[in-house]
């Protein structure tokens, strides 16, 4: 029997929604205001309501072009998502379908890799780009961003290929159908939703990257990350600049996440609820 | 005949290798700085450089303080060569300079005039007697107050003013119903922050942080008495919610008019005397930083931003010659046509504080001097001690002990503890990180 949800409980987590949106939401929404501030507003004080001003924008982009960094960003996150899934595709695939004794432990040391502090391999990672010549190159932060990234998208694509029953597979391969084809016309097309969600996320997640994108760059190949970091100040009224610099930086990725809100939500519940 | 030969072969070869590099092949020099305006300025007048020397181009990586440390000491101490100049402040530069990081500076150009540098800025710079950044703009620490405000409480701040002097001047200035408060000081925790001012003011009551054999000296009636003198002028005459304030929060609070007396960098005078933003600039006095009665020391607050560069640049002839030019006699003069004589990097070349040009433009120029040449950093305290620096020690572990103890000291000013129990904490933190540090060394 359905369990009717009386009026007065609907509104109350309706306001319980709206004040933990709110909360959650508050601290870019400030950013912006701040971002609309003169420099003197900004450190005054408290204040919701800014003059308006876009000389902070302006400045921004007169002492540094944000163009250059915004393509990186884009190439970045773009490419190194799309390599992740090429690579961990038919990885899950294997996991999900043909699993054996190991494939367990293989996810988790996936997934351990993960827990280690980054700066630990910091020393050997930039001494292997250096000798390489990948330093300050977007192809080394490509391959490196998706090799961060790789065990998160390889376990969420499990989680999706295993909720597809192994029988359409079965049929299909009944029906002639070779490895290849079983991959790209039969599983890729049902995991639409799983694989979406999953490519949206890893965007975000490569777009947010500040440690990597930071370290291994100088001028070339530095992203919006960069960007960012280089409107803080040791001397000086900075607030409502750096409030601009992040602004235009998360704006993309911002929009991006309003548009394909339905995708994401739907792709991070996607066998949530059996 | 055949080594004849082979002699001429080799000269002529040298002669080739010779020709090519005086024809110079154009390089690029990766230079890492800090946003600081000085150095945004310079960006926008590297016209002239790239005029000069066409062959050198120049790319600029600006990145936050802490990142930038921690991206260049990873590239210095892998010896990646990704940069070719850097910006660092005087903290770094003799700690890095003794780990060989950077490449001496003794082979700078005649008309460089490497003795037209502040002394005192040029001894901070130096290990052994040799340079191993070059300034491009250096400050000290003194007294900002407001002229009409002590006039009319009837007070006069002398230009050697003593800590009672200061006390009594606050207390006559304050009119908290008007929301002028008599002093501004800083309390945001940070080592570069809280801990440069209250590090400047212990020194000036004649308290050090270590003794000889580097044990902590928060024990000590020095510390006690500097630490309770700061808590008790900040709180009876101080803003509230000073625990968060740093330079920035304080530079607005002065310039809105809300405070009598600011006691902070010498660079802050620039900016409290701009028209432009400053609701008070024509109403400000300097006076040196203050001293305790009896205490020969005036806090030996010294800083400066540096260009130098690391031993694993590649470009080493073409980043001297980059960073001769940014910190030349013809720099300033380039600065002050394009944007007046205010503007001119202050606290770096004796020659600007001559000019009379600046001292017109700038009311702040004899006492800034007076306070970056009267700073001692080879012994900041009247005591004996194992250190140099002036508001800060200049040893690697300091950056995590200072901060530690400026959280203390913040709390203690936000009223959540005692100077008593701060100092206590300080004492047996500061003892407990030195140990694992393996002090004394």
């Amino acid at each position: 029997m359905a369990r009717a949800v009386s009026s007065r409980a609907k509104v109350g987590y309706t306001v319980a929604a709206w004040i933990v949106a709110l909360l959650i939401f508050f601290p870019i929404l400030y950013t912006i205001i701040t971002s609309l501030k003169s420099e003197q507003e900004a450190i005054a004080g408290f204040d919701l309501i800014p003059s308006f001003t876009l000389e902070s924008f302006r400045a921004v982009q007169t002492q540094n072009d944000y163009w250059k960094p915004f393509t990186n960003s884009v190439i970045l996150s773009l490419g190194s998502t799309l390599l992740a899934l090429i690579v961990a595709i038919p990885a899950a695939w294997a996991m999900a379908f043909s699993p054996t004794k190991r494939t367990k432990d293989i996810l988790m040391w996936m997934l351990s890799t993960k827990m280690m502090p980054a700066v630990a391999v910091l020393v050997p990672i930039y001494l292997i780009f250096l000798r390489t010549g990948l330093m300050d190159t977007r192809i080394g932060l490509t391959v490196m961003l998706m090799l961060i990234n790789l065990p998160i998208v390889v376990w969420m694509l499990y989680t999706y290929f295993r909720e597809i029953p192994g029988e359409i597979l079965e049929a299909a391969r009944m029906d002639g159908a070779t490895l290849r084809d079983e991959i790209v016309h039969v599983l890729t097309p049902m995991a639409v939703p799983g694989i979406a969600s999953t490519l949206l996320l890893n965007v975000i997640l490569a777009w947010n990257e500040a440690f990597w994108t930071i370290q291994l760059t100088t001028t070339n190949a530095a992203p919006l990350s960069a960007f960012i970091a280089s409107f803080s100040s040791p001397q000086g009224l900075f607030w409502a600049k750096l409030s601009a610099a992040s602004v235009l930086a998360i704006a993309p990725i911002l929009i991006l996440g309003w548009f394909s809100q339905k995708q994401l939500v739907r792709g991070l519940t996607f066998g949530a609820v059996k | 005949m055949n080594s004849t030969f082979r002699a001429l072969l080799g000269a002529t070869a040298l002669c080739a290798v010779g020709g090519a590099a005086a024809a110079q092949d154009p390089v690029t020099l990766t230079i890492a700085t800090v946003n600081n305006g000085d150095m945004i300025r310079m960006q926008s007048l590297t016209q002239d450089f790239t005029d000069k020397n066409p062959n050198i181009a120049l790319e600029w990586v600006t990145l936050e303080e802490n990142i930038l440390r921690e991206r260049v000491t990873t590239d210095i101490a892998t010896n990646g060569g990704q940069y070719d100049v850097l910006t660092i402040g005087t903290y770094e530069v003799p700690i890095w300079a003794r780990q060989g990081w950077l490449t001496p500076l003794d082979d700078l150009p005649a008309e460089y005039d490497v003795d037209d540098l502040v002394p005192a800025v040029r001894e901070a710079l130096s290990v052994d007697g040799t340079l191993y950044a070059a300034p491009f703009y250096a400050e000290s620490a003194m007294v900002m107050y407001r002229t009409d405000l002590a006039e009319a409480a009837g007070v006069t701040i002398p230009d050697n003013p003593t800590w009672t002097d200061i006390k009594a001047a606050a207390e006559a200035m304050t009119d908290k119903e008007n929301e002028v408060y008599g002093i501004c000081l800083r309390g945001k925790p940070g080592w570069g922050e809280n801990m440069a001012f209250l590090t400047a003011m212990a020194n000036s009551y004649g308290a050090r942080w270590f003794d000889t054999d580097w044990n902590p000296q928060f024990d000590s009636p020095e510390w006690n008495e500097a630490l309770t003198d700061y808590l008790t002028l900040m709180n009876e005459y101080g803003p509230p919610g000073a625990s968060s304030n740093g330079f920035n929060e304080n530079l607005s609070l002065f310039q809105q008019g809300k405070c009598g007396m600011w006691i902070d960098a010498t660079v802050a005078a620039s900016f409290v005397t701009d028209p432009e933003d400053s609701t008070v600039a024509d109403s400000v006095g300097f006076a040196q930083f203050p001293n305790k009665e009896g205490v020969d020391n005036h806090g030996n607050w010294l800083w400066a931003w540096n260009l130098a560069i690391p031993a694993s640049s590649q470009k080493q002839d073409a980043a001297k010659t980059f960073v001769a030019w940014a910190t030349s006699k013809e720099y300033t003069d380039m600065v002050a046509e394009a944007e007046g004589w205010r503007a001119a990097p202050p606290g770096t070349r004796t020659s600007l504080y001559e000019n009379p040009e600046y001292q017109e433009a700038a009311p702040f120029a004899a006492m800034t001097l007076n306070s970056i040449n009267a700073a001692d950093t080879q012994k900041s305290s009247v005591q004996d001690i194992p250190y140099t620096g002036g508001q800060f020690v200049a040893i690697p572990e300091f950056q995590g002990i200072g901060t530690m103890v400026g959280q203390t000291f913040s709390a203690a000013l936000a009223g959540q503890m005692s100077a008593e129990d701060a100092l206590a904490s300080a004492q047996s933190a500061t003892a407990r990180e030195m140990a694992r540090a393996g002090y004394p060394k």
